[in-house]
C-alpha cells in the first residue's frame, strides 16, 4: 500500500511559566493508505499533541511546531497556507475527538453541523446535503435519522454522539481519520459497538485510521500496526504482533505487565512499572526512560538511543534490545 | 468463554472464615430519588430507581467487586452503605448493626471503622490543605491523636505505608502527580485504622503503569491490615485481578453474583456475558480468535425503566414473560446467584 501521511521529526512544543515544554520531540512515522495505527501511551506522553499537530490545531501562543515535516499525498501539512489547510481538514484527514460531549456544538442541531461541511467542502446544495446527511446518520446507526438531524446534541446519549462524530468524520470522505481516545468516555459495551463501527466503515470506505488510546486491549484488537510512546518520543515501533508478542522496548514490556489480563490465571501479582514519567520542562540527558528502567547501562544516562529497526517493520529507541530479547528467550 | 482461564495460582491470602458473621450486610436496599420530569416546573414528580432491592454480604477480610455501567446504581450503593446517603428503604447491617436505628454518635464511631476512597484524585483532596492536615483532619475530627506531635507521627507513619515520603506532609496536592494524590488519598481512609473501604473507581483515573501499582498497593494493605473492601469499577480486568467475589448490577437491579473465578469462566447472566465479551484484550492473537458479537442498544433511562426485568429490550434470551415479571435473583450453583429465569445450570 502506497504511504499516505508520513511524519518527520515532529518537534511540538509549548512555552510556559515553568520552561519549554517539550510535548513531542522528534517522532516519526508513516500510514499507509487504508491503514489502522495505533498510537499508545500513557498521559502527556505526547500522543495527542502529535496527533493535533498533524491538522496544526495547537493553539499559537503557547504552543509552536518547532520542526520538522508532515507529508500527506504529496503536500507538506506544515508550508501550507492558511486557506489550503482548511481545505484539508474535515476534507482529506477528519478528527475524532475523545469528549462527544463538547466536541459538538450544544446550540446547533445535528443536521446543521453535519451539512455545513459538506456544504462547504463537497459544495453540496442545503437539499443534497441534508439527503447525505440522513444517509450517514442510517449508517452510523443511528434510528430515524430524518428526525434525528433537528434534534440538539444534548438529546443524544454519549454512544449516540460519539456515532454523530463518526458520521461527520465521514461525511467529505476522508483519506484519513484520526481519532483520539475515541472511545474512553463511553461505557464498556458502548465501547465495543464504536469500535466495531468504525473499524466496518474505514475497511469499507478504504478510509486509513490513527487511533491513539490508553487501552492496550483497544490497540491490540483493532490496530494493523502500533506506535508506543513515552515523554514525547517513540520509543517502539511495530506490527500490532511485534509490539504483544515480542516486545523490544523496556517500557512496551513494563506496560504489558502492568495490566490484569482476563484470559490469565487470576492471583498472579501485577509488575508495576516503579516511578513516574519524566518532567518534560526539564532538558532530558539520555533516555527518558532510564529512571524506571531495569535493563539501563550506564551509556543511557548520557546518549538518547534514536529509534532503530531490529527486523523488518519492527523498531526500538533501546540500547539494550538485543540483552533484552535474549533475557526473554531465557525467560519463555 | 475461551478467553477466561480458570485456575486460582495463588491461594488468596487472609480468606475469610465461611462461618464467621459478614462485617457488612445489605438487606434489599432501595434508593429513589425523586427527579421532576416535564417542561420546566410543575411536571409530575418522577422517581430514579438508583438502586433497586439489592441485597449482599461482605465477609471480614473479603474483597466484593461491583460492576456494572455507568449509571447502573453502583456507586449508589456505595453511598448508601456509608450512610452518605439516606436510603429509602431497606437494612444496612455493620458488624451486625443496623445503621440506620444508630444515634448520631453510635453512627460516628462507626463511620471510624468504613471509609471509601474516591475515583478523582484531583477533585478528592482539598487544594487548599497541605498532605499533612488532609490526612490528620480525620483522626482530629474523631479524637484519635489529639496531641499534633503523635498526630504528625502518625501521619507519616501512613505515608510510608503508602509508599510516600513522610516529607510529602508539608506539600500541597497541586504538587503531586496523580498515583502520589491517590496515595494520600488511602492514607487518609486509613487513618482511622479502618475494617472496611469502598474503593470508589479509585484505580479508574490513573495510568496503566501507575494503577499497576496501586492496585498492588491496595492488596499489600488488604493483607497486612485484614481489610474488607467493596471495589467499585468498571473495568472487569481489575475487578476479576482484585476481588474474590463480583456482584454484576443493571440499572438499579443486581443481576449476578458469584465468585470471581466462576464469575470470570463461567458468567451465566445475559448482560455479565455480554459485557465479559466486550472487554478487549490485550494480545492480539487472542483477539483475532474471539468472536466479536456487540451487544446492541443502550442502557435505558432509569426514569422510566423496561416493565419486568430491566434487561429485557437488550436480551438475547428474552421471552414474553420477561416483559412482565421481575425475576428474583436464584442461586444456580452454590455461591453463584443470577437474576434470569431463561438460564440453566451448567
Amino acid at each position: 500500500m502506497p504511504v499516505l501521511l508520513e511524519v518527520r521529526d515532529l518537534r511540538t512544543q509549548f512555552d510556559t511559566s515553568a520552561g519549554t515544554v517539550r510535548a513531542v520531540d522528534g517522532i516519526s512515522y508513516c500510514v499507509d493508505e487504508g491503514e489502522t495505527v495505533g498510537i499508545v501511551g500513557e498521559s502527556g506522553c505526547g500522543k495527542s499533541v502529535g496527533a493535533l499537530s498533524i491538522l496544526r490545531l495547537i493553539p499559537n501562543p503557547p504552543g509552536r511546531i518547532a520542526s520538522g515535516s508532515i507529508r500527506f499525498a504529496g503536500n507538506d501539512l506544515l508550508v501550507l497556507g492558511n486557506e489550503e489547510m482548511r481545505k484539508v481538514r474535515g476534507r482529506q484527514i477528519a478528527m475524532v475527538f475523545q469528549e462527544p460531549m463538547t466536541s459538538l456544538n450544544p446550540v446547533l442541531t445535528i443536521g446543521l453541523q453535519l451539512c455545513e461541511t459538506m456544504e462547504l467542502h463537497l459544495k453540496l446544495t442545503p437539499a443534497q446535503a441534508q439527503a447525505r446527511a440522513v444517509e450517514l446518520l442510517g449508517m452510523v446507526g443511528i434510528s430515524d435519522p430524518a428526525r434525528r438531524l433537528q434534534q440538539y446534541p444534548h438529546h443524544l446519549s454519549g454512544g449516540m454522539r460519539q456515532r454523530v462524530m463518526i458520521a461527520l468524520a465521514l461525511s467529505c470522505e476522508p483519506k484519513l481519520i484520526i481519532a483520539d481516545e475515541p472511545t474512553t468516555a463511553l461505557d464498556v459495551t458502548i465501547q465495543a459497538q464504536i469500535l466495531e463501527l468504525m473499524k466496518d466503515l474505514t475497511k469499507r470506505f478504504g478510509v486509513a485510521l490513527v487511533i491513539i488510546t490508553h487501552n492496550l486491549g483497544v490497540v491490540a484488537r483493532y490496530a494493523d500496526r502500533v506506535n508506543v510512546m513515552y515523554a514525547g518520543r517513540i520509543v517502539e515501533s511495530g506490527t500490532a504482533s511485534d509490539i504483544y508478542h515480542r516486545p523490544v522496548h523496556p517500557y512496551t514490556l513494563g506496560l504489558l505487565r502492568s495490566v490484569p489480563r482476563m484470559d490469565r490465571p487470576r492471583g498472579e501479582r501485577l509488575i508495576p512499572i516503579e516511578g513516574q514519567p519524566p518532567d518534560l520542562t526539564r532538558e532530558i540527558t539520555g533516555c527518558a526512560y532510564r529512571p524506571r528502567c531495569d535493563y539501563a547501562v550506564a551509556r543511557c544516562s548520557s546518549l538518547a538511543p534514536q529509534l532503530e529497526s531490529v527486523e523488518a517493520g519492527h523498531a526500538t529507541a533501546c540500547f539494550e534490545n538485543s540483552r533484552l530479547q535474549q533475557l526473554l528467550k531465557e525467560a519463555s | 468463554m475461551s478467553a477466561a482461564a480458570g485456575a486460582t495460582l495463588r491461594e488468596v491470602s487472609s480468606r475469610p472464615q465461611e462461618m464467621e458473621r459478614p462485617l457488612v450486610e445489605v438487606r434489599n436496599l432501595k434508593m429513589h430519588f425523586a427527579v421532576s420530569s416535564g417542561p420546566l416546573f410543575g411536571g409530575a414528580a418522577a422517581k430514579v430507581k438508583a438502586v433497586d432491592d439489592v441485597s449482599f454480604t461482605i465477609a471480614r477480610g473479603e474483597t466484593l467487586g461491583l460492576v456494572g455501567e455507568s449509571g447502573c446504581g453502583k456507586t449508589t450503593t456505595g453511598r448508601c452503605i456509608l450512610r452518605l446517603e439516606q436510603p429509602t428503604s431497606g437494612e444496612i447491617l455493620f458488624e451486625g448493626r443496623d445503621l440506620g436505628t444508630l444515634d448520631r454518635k453510635a453512627l460516628n464511631e462507626k463511620r471510624e471503622r468504613m471509609q471509601v476512597i474516591f475515583q478523582d484524585p484531583y477533585s478528592s483532596l482539598n487544594p487548599r490543605m497541605k498532605v499533612g492536615s488532609i490526612i490528620g483532619e480525620p483522626m482530629k475530627v474523631h479524637g484519635i491523636h489529639p496531641k499534633q506531635k503523635e498526630r504528625e507521627q502518625r501521619v507519616a507513619e501512613l505515608l510510608s505505608v503508602c509508599g510516600l515520603n513522610p516529607k510529602f506532609m508539608d506539600r500541597y496536592p497541586h504538587e503531586m502527580s496523580g498515583g502520589q494524590r491517590q496515595r494520600v488519598g488511602i492514607a487518609r481512609a486509613l487513618s482511622l485504622n479502618p475494617r472496611f473501604i469502598v474503593c470508589d473507581e479509585a484505580v479508574s483515573a490513573l495510568d496503566v503503569s501507575i494503577q499497576a501499582q496501586v492496585i498492588n498497593l491496595l492488596e499489600n494493605l488488604r493483607d497486612k491490615f485484614h481489610l474488607s473492601y467493596l471495589f467499585i469499577a468498571h473495568d472487569l480486568s481489575v475487578v476479576r485481578h482484585l476481588c474474590h467475589r463480583v456482584a454484576v448490577m443493571y440499572l438499579g437491579r443486581m443481576v449476578e453474583i458469584a465468585e470471581s473465578d466462576e464469575l470470570f469462566v463461567n458468567p451465566l447472566h445475559p448482560y455479565t456475558q455480554a459485557l465479559l465479551e466486550a472487554v478487549p484484550i490485550p494480545d492480539p492473537h487472542v483477539e483475532r480468535q474471539r468472536a466479536h458479537r456487540v451487544m446492541q442498544g443502550e442502557v435505558p433511562s432509569p426514569i422510566n425503566p423496561p416493565s419486568g426485568c430491566v434487561f429485557h429490550p437488550r436480551c438475547p434470551l428474552a421471552v414474553e414473560s420477561c416483559r412482565r415479571e421481575v425475576p428474583p435473583l436464584r442461586e444456580l450453583k452454590p455461591g453463584h446467584w443470577v437474576a434470569c429465569p431463561r438460564v440453566g445450570a451448567t
